[in-house]
């Protein structure tokens, strides 16, 4: 008879666990790290796995918490490398004209939601991600992917709010832009019933 | 406070309004600039788009109508 930590299947996600890490932490050493602590803190916790979500998903919770005590343990051995660079917006003044307004609008993504059921719109935002510089891309992710306060982020990274909240806006400029040009508009992307009309209607939350 | 935005600086509001409460002016200039601005309208609901995608990486264990 299989142990519950067998029946898991656990090694069975390592890859992708591996790949989520890597995402984050840019650094395979410390990802592998992390994978195999989580690897091993589920094989110690298989028995009391509820089922109550998926293995996937439970393994994942559990490397969030390991990814963020990498980064913070890093944060607090060294400063973060390539910081001003990162903080300099000069590189996204191409994307408005000299009177302010945007070179070149905005697209309509339709109903863009349609490409949160297919893994290659995952593979495209993956490769959109890796384009970002590492700072950018742990901020970005740890606001976005495991819901952190900016409050939180600062610590975590040791930066200021305002540091913080200028890279979160260089990862939305850069992954909108990139999205655009290799996922929406492409023959990819679920096609789009697009309305004639502008929207007008929808406004977002403010 | 300035009462026009341009499109540069709604976009850096934009994103901060999904990291901290915007300030009741910045709203209110805000709100003024996106009923004016399709282009700030599309940037804003691909905002809320990245947030979703964000929320669901790494992505559906199930492929559903990836057969294309």
């Amino acid at each position: 008879m299989k142990s519950p930590a067998e029946a898991l299947e656990l090694e069975t996600h390592r890859p992708q666990l591996l790949r989520f890490a890597l995402m984050q932490l840019r650094d395979r050493g410390a990802a592998e790290d992390a994978v195999q602590e989580t690897l091993v803190a589920a094989l110690q916790g298989a028995a009391s796995f509820a089922g109550q979500s998926s293995v996937r998903t439970w393994l994942i919770g559990i490397l969030k918490h390991k990814i963020i005590d990498h980064l913070r343990r890093t944060a607090r051995e060294k400063p973060l490398e390539g910081l001003p660079e990162e903080l300099d917006l000069s590189d996204f003044e191409a994307a408005f004209a000299e009177d302010g307004h945007w070179r070149e609008a905005p697209a309509d993504w339709g109903n863009p939601d349609q490409s949160l059921e297919q893994n290659r719109f995952f593979q495209a935002l993956e490769r959109c991600l890796e384009g970002l510089p590492t700072n950018t891309a742990r901020a970005f992710m740890l606001r976005e992917v495991m819901g952190l306060e900016t409050a939180e982020i600062c610590k975590e990274l040791q930066i200021s709010a305002s540091n913080c909240w200028v890279m979160l806006y260089r990862a939305r400029m850069s992954l909108r832009e990139c999205l655009d040009m290799n996922w929406f508009g492409t023959p990819q992307a679920p096609q789009v019933a697009k309305t004639g009309a502008k929207s007008k209607g929808m406004k977002p939350r403010v | 406070m300035k009462f026009r935005l341009k499109c540069r600086e709604a976009s850096r509001l934009l994103s901060e309004a999904e990291d901290r409460q915007l300030g009741l002016s910045e709203r209110v200039t805000l709100r003024l600039h996106l009923g004016l601005c399709d282009a700030c309208t599309q940037f804003s609901k691909q905002l809320g788009f990245l947030r979703r995608a964000l929320a669901a990486y790494p992505g559906p264990e199930e492929e559903k109508t990836d057969s294309a």
